[in-house]
């Protein structure tokens, strides 16, 4: 039954739907990686990851994710690609880095697929 | 009473700001992208709008998944847009309009349209990008309008339907042109058109469905109302529910509108960009 897991949506394939059931899963990280709007944070968790991720409570499946820089490992860990996108910036990725990750490309080999649409 | 001269929509990439802050204009990767803006600052030139409605999407930077308002209006003297995690530059406020916010506060709850109001709200590119690229040096250009931001929720599902969207920016409409005031109001809308940034699929762009959408919201913006959240995932991708900021602002014009511009192009950064002006009948 759909109540149990709280599905609303439909299957699309490479697509994570951030729906209530991913915004619970995901809180932890999401409010940590919100929290790098501020500049001290970003500091903070550049000196002590291990620390500054233990503070905000995330789970070992977070936790993995980041110290593999395993962006897909993120979302399905309930990461929200805005949030992401700030962490992302402390290791100076563009997203364009970060859709070349997510698809196994290199970042020239994903600006020209985006080309290929044209 | 006031008058609705017309909207404009145009993607708000946040490399758009950093092009802009480089004068990248001629530059062969963003020149057919900035050309999509020389009729727009010809046409804010002739007109000159008092106030500008900013319709646009937080993306993390004035709300949280803590407490996230599906429709949010900003109610302050000014607004600041901070630092989004990159650590860019700050540019100095916006002025706001908080008597223009009460206003529309006041008549959209009247229309049962319950909204969040907001007397502290920090804007990001979402908000600052258009700015940027309607009035340049924003927000120092001496024709810059004060400003009401509208936020509307696409971080989190559910998210608005497109029906509540377009009916959202009827009642927006309204609402401006009830403002006791001799005072032009512009209608920004701002986001997509179609991409992806997370997932196997990042990088998807739908060229045929952001050309159907460009079509229907000039002339027949009901039609679109027919598309479901998730078909509008499905097709312009995750971040291309963005669209639902130009369904807001097509929403407000009224039926009776005149195409002045319009950009298209492939790729700015993931994103298909695209930039429509449309002018209401006098
Ligand atoms: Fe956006």
């Amino acid at each position: 039954m759909a109540h149990d897991t709280h599905d609303y949506h439909i299957d699309i394939p490479g697509t994570t739907v951030f729906d209530g059931k991913m915004a619970m899963k995901g809180y932890a990280l999401n409010k940590m990686c919100y929290g790098f709007n501020k500049a001290e944070n970003r500091e903070a968790f550049k000196a002590d990851p291990e620390g500054w991720m233990e503070k905000y409570g995330l789970n070992d499946e977070q936790k993995q994710a980041i110290r593999n820089s395993d962006i897909l490992g993120m979302i399905a860990a309930g990461g929200n690609i805005y949030y992401l996108a700030k962490l992302a910036g402390i290791f100076q990725l563009s997203v364009q880095d970060v859709g070349g990750l997510q698809t196994g490309r290199t970042t020239e080999e994903f600006q020209e697929f985006l080309k290929s649409q044209a | 009473m006031a008058k609705v001269l017309g909207g404009i929509t145009t993607s708000h990439i946040p490399a758009v700001g950093n092009a802009i802050q480089k004068e990248l204009y001629d530059d062969p990767y963003w020149k057919p992208f900035f050309d999509g803006y020389p009729k727009v600052h010809a046409w804010i030139k002739e007109h000159k709008p008092d106030y500008v409605v900013n319709i646009y999407n937080d993306h993390g930077l004035g709300f949280f998944l803590d407490q996230m308002p599906t429709f949010a209006i900003g109610a302050a003297q000014e607004y600041r847009n901070e630092d989004e995690g990159w650590g860019l530059p700050s540019l100095d406020p916006f002025p706001g309009a908080p008597e223009l916010s009460w206003h529309i506060i006041e008549s959209m709850v009247a229309d049962e349209f319950d909204i969040t109001s907001c007397q502290e709200l920090a804007v990001d590119h979402g908000f600052v990008v258009p700015m940027q690229l309607f009035w340049p040096g924003a927000p120092n250009n001496p024709d810059m309008p004060r400003a009401v931001p509208i936020s509307a929720n696409t971080v989190q599902h559910p998210i608005p339907t497109l029906k509540r969207a377009l009916d959202f920016g009827k009642a927006l409409g309204k609402a401006l042109r009830s403002f006791p005031e001799d005072a032009k109001i512009v209608i920004l809308g701002t986001g997509g058109l179609s991409h992806q940034l997370d997932g196997e699929r990042a990088g998807f762009i739908n060229k045929e469905f952001d050309q159907y959408c460009l079509e229907n919201i000039v002339s027949n913006p009901e039609e679109l109302t027919k598309i479901s959240r998730m078909e509008l995932v499905e097709k312009a991708g995750a971040q291309g529910t963005e669209f639902l900021m130009w369904m807001m602002m097509r929403g407000a014009l009224g039926d009776d509108v005149t195409e002045i511009t319009r950009n298209y192009h492939i790729p700015i950064s993931n994103t298909a960009a695209g930039t429509l002006l449309l002018e209401c009948a006098a």
